[in-house]
């Protein structure tokens, strides 16, 4: 499965329309002009920051041997299994945020009311479905992907081997 | 999206298929790929005005709701939609200064391409702008009716002069408002001054002024336009003719006509007529020289001398890729800087003209008044010795034309509802009392691939004909009205609830009728103001039973157009809201509290069916008001809707 959310950090220019959409996946109409009158207000899973001159989305990372999941004193935290997302069974949550602490990304969050957490769940109803994450596909620079770990060993040797040739002045033409 | 959930027109889905085929992009492709759209764009809550920004609000409330100058959604959603109003008003009036500055060269004598076609007209405006028209020659008349014109844009204080068209009671309003406008560029200004960093923060305040600005354009620079081009090239009459993309002709040389103005357009027809040039398509393997038109010019010259409409708004790029044009001459407004790319699909010549509007990787042949009909016999030449270029495997003209009648005014048509020997609007107002006919509304407006194309105009006319509602339409909205046959007297056999069909049959006017372009609204305009003046349906605009609505707009002028009409006192109901939705008190200013300020307000509803819905209860409303008979028939459907 395809669990890698692949951030091209040159290409985000931070407009922060993963984040809005991300809300408006998650709202009760999953329609931008009923979202923002909605009551609660949805709230988005993803989180641009800045750092330096660089914009990057930031959202949960899916571990395969997470820290919150094995921290949750209640199980509300689970890995579907190797490959696939890290998810929350909200109504188990008891708010320690526990898995805010030992998260080393910080992307877990209390949600708005402040009782229970908030986390990407990649968009699972959307995957099952045979569409991308809300992020990735509202992206208007392409800067988020989801690939599966293949796809990224294989972007990240070409990369290397670009480098490579570049550095050792081996290009030929 | 498949072909058939594009567009309702089937000449459009066969090209679009070829299209596909062929891996030509249309405007619904780069749509498609450019979903999901910037979601702070659509609410209006993006800023880019200075450069502390750019800053947007976060709808969802996590992030900023402050710009770093500290400007709320409010603040921001209400000086980006009035900076639309800006870009909406300038184009039409800069429309219509051109046509004045082409008055005034021709009665100078400068050019010879044209000439005083309405004198009535000419005299009566003469008269209307206080300029002596006794034992004068036409030409100064001519002359000093476009200087005073001319000094309405730049004019510094006072009223527009035909804002006092009006009637007494909305003048009235508009002075203690303060918002009659004083010069049709100074409005403008204004808007961008009120806009720029640290000027207008108040909500209220800067929609206000959007209104002024609004019913500078409406109430100035379009009726300008409207009413100078009657002078110059004719106050149209009842014509007929046909339209859509099968009015191309595979045996003759293509040429269409696409943009705005009709100072060029107008001389194209001349040239097209030319017996020399005719003689040279002969030569050339053609059987003659056919002249169609798409968009606004198309309506020009369609009202005046009966051309052909080849397609609206999202037909432009499928014209081409019919491969049957030889050459598509364009001037300003709506005009896709995607052209150039699918012409160099086909053997078309893509020809600009106007020196506002260039194109890259297109041939620019400049547009003078002084020298017109050389310019456009060069241009219809090119066309002409472009047909033999044209690849025969490549020619798709779809089947589909349509007939249609077209070129009716405030001057003539209302006049004829009570037959020719009573030219008064008597009759009109007569059958709306009497509940013969429940109101009127007029569709007004463009296209957009985010409402499937031609559906919401066709089905909100049906809908509200139906219902006994007369519908005057312009622009893109009578090309998409004309190409599903509503246009046609017939239709109101067909389609039109029993008192307007008696009306239609009575009088012969199709049950839908075409008031021309989109500078044309301002004939919708002069025309509630005469039924306001005939008597017997209230003193003021807003007393009327009446709506207007812009189902596809897209463009910055149907938000220019929307507000002078809300402004002048119209309920208006657009297919896309305003992106003003991320702000709360925008949105419930605009569709709610205007009622109170102008007697008008706006609806967003994206649904023709309930939006003809919404207008036919204000109409009903209006009705009520003025203690009016009940309407004479009734019908069962809308009640159960």
């Amino acid at each position: 499965m395809k669990t890698i959310l692949y951030i091209d950090l040159d290409k985000c220019l931070g407009c922060k329309t993963c984040e809005l959409q991300c809300a408006v996946e998650h709202s009760q109409s999953k329609y931008l002009f009923q979202a923002i009158k909605e009551e609660p207000l949805a709230q988005a899973r993803v989180k641009v920051e800045a750092s330096g001159d660089l914009a990057v989305p930031l959202q949960c990372r899916h571990c395969e041997d997470a820290p919150c999941v094995k921290i949750c004193p209640t199980k509300a935290l689970e890995k579907l299994g190797a490959g696939e997302p890290v998810v929350l069974k909200e109504d188990l949550c008891i708010g320690c945020k526990w898995c805010v602490l030992v998260c080393p990304f910080g992307v877990l969050n209390v949600n708005r009311e402040g009782k229970a957490i908030i986390k990407c769940d990649l968009c699972l109803e959307r995957l099952e479905k045979g569409e991308e994450p809300a992020c990735v596909e509202a992206c208007p620079t392409k800067a988020l992907k989801l690939l599966s770990p293949e796809e990224v060993a294989k972007l990240k040797k070409k990369e290397f081997l670009v480098g490579f040739q570049k550095d050792g002045k081996i290009i030929k033409g | 999206m498949r072909e058939e959930e594009k567009s309702i027109d089937k000449a459009s889905q066969e090209i679009l298929e070829i299209a596909k085929k062929e891996g030509i992009d249309t405007a619904w492709d780069r749509y498609e790929a450019m979903v999901p759209q910037c979601g702070f764009g659509e609410l209006g809550l993006c800023c880019r005005n200075c450069l502390l920004g750019p800053c947007r609000i976060d709808p969802f409330e996590e992030g900023p709701q402050k710009g770093v100058c500290g400007a709320t959604a409010e603040i921001i959603a209400a000086r980006n939609l009035i900076r639309m109003i800006a870009g909406g008003a300038s184009a039409h009036s800069d429309h219509g200064r051109d046509i004045a500055h082409t008055l005034l060269l021709t009665a100078q004598g400068k050019t010879k391409s044209y000439g005083v076609k309405d004198e009535e007209k000419l005299l009566s405006l003469a008269r209307e702008l206080g300029i002596r028209t006794n034992g004068r020659d036409k030409k100064e008349i001519a002359i000093e009716v476009a200087e005073k014109v001319f000094s309405e844009f730049g004019q510094q204080h006072g009223e527009l002069q035909f804002s006092h068209r009006a009637p007494e009671k909305r003048q009235a309003l508009w002075r203690k408002l303060g918002i009659v406008p004083r010069g049709i560029d100074r409005e403008i200004v204004e808007v961008m001054h009120r806009t720029t960093m640290g000027v207008d923060n108040d909500c209220e305040n800067l929609i206000t002024h959007g209104m002024r600005t609004a019913l500078g354009d409406g109430w100035g620079g379009s009726m300008i336009a409207t009413e100078l081009s009657d002078v110059l090239f004719g106050t149209p009459k009842p014509i007929r003719a046909k339209v859509n993309l099968g009015v191309l002709k595979e045996d003759e040389v293509n040429l269409v006509v696409h943009g705005h103005e009709p100072t060029l357009s107008d001389v194209i027809v001349t040239a097209s007529q030319d017996p020399e040039l005719i003689e040279l398509a002969r030569k050339n393997g053609a059987k003659g020289i056919n002249l169609a038109g798409i968009c606004c010019t198309a309506n020009e010259i369609l009202m005046r001398h009966g051309i052909p409409i080849a397609g609206n708004f999202l037909q432009q790029e499928l014209a081409i890729a019919t491969g049957a044009v030889d050459l598509m001459l364009v001037d300003v407004q709506c005009i896709m800087p995607a052209l150039s790319s699918v012409a160099k699909c086909f053997h078309t010549k893509l020809v600009s003209t106007s020196p506002k509007a260039k194109f890259p990787g297109t041939e620019h042949i400049e547009f003078k008044e002084e020298e017109a009909l050389p310019i456009a016999k060069k241009i219809v030449r090119m066309a002409v010795e472009n047909f033999k270029n044209r690849v025969k495997e490549k020619v798709n003209i779809p089947g589909e034309k349509m007939d249609l009648v077209g070129g009716f005014t405030a001057e003539s048509v209302f006049k004829f509802l009570g037959g020719k020997y009573r030219t008064t609007y008597r009759p009109l107002n007569d059958a709306i009392i009497s509940g013969r006919l429940r109101g009127a509304a007029g569709i007004v407006g463009c296209n957009n691939p985010k409402i499937k194309h031609d559906w919401g105009h066709v089905e909100m006319a049906k809908e509200l004909i139906k219902n006994d509602v007369l519908v005057v339409v312009t622009g893109c909205s009578a090309i998409a009205n004309a190409k599903a046959g509503l246009l046609k007297p017939e239709a109101a056999f067909q389609y039109a609830g029993k008192g307007l069909r008696e009306i239609c049959e009575a009088v012969g006017v199709p049950p839908v009728l075409h008031v021309g372009s989109c500078v044309d609204n301002s004939r919708i305009l002069i025309t509630l103001c005469n039924v306001v003046a005939e008597g017997g349906l209230g003193d003021d605009i807003s007393d009327l039973p009446v709506a207007g609505a812009a189902p596809e707009w897209m463009s910055e002028k149907a938000v220019s157009i929307s507000f002078y009409f809300v402004a002048s006192g119209v309920f208006t109901v657009l297919g896309n809201p305003f992106p003003v939705l991320g702000s709360r008190e925008v949105t419930k200013l605009l569709t709610k509290r205007l009622e109170e300020i102008v007697g008008a307000n706006f609806a967003f509803e994206s649904d023709p069916i309930k939006a003809a819905h919404l207008m036919i209860e204000h109409i009903d409303r209006k009705r009520e008001a003025l203690k009016l008979k009940p309407v004479m028939y009734e019908s069962k459907e809308k009640v159960a809707v």
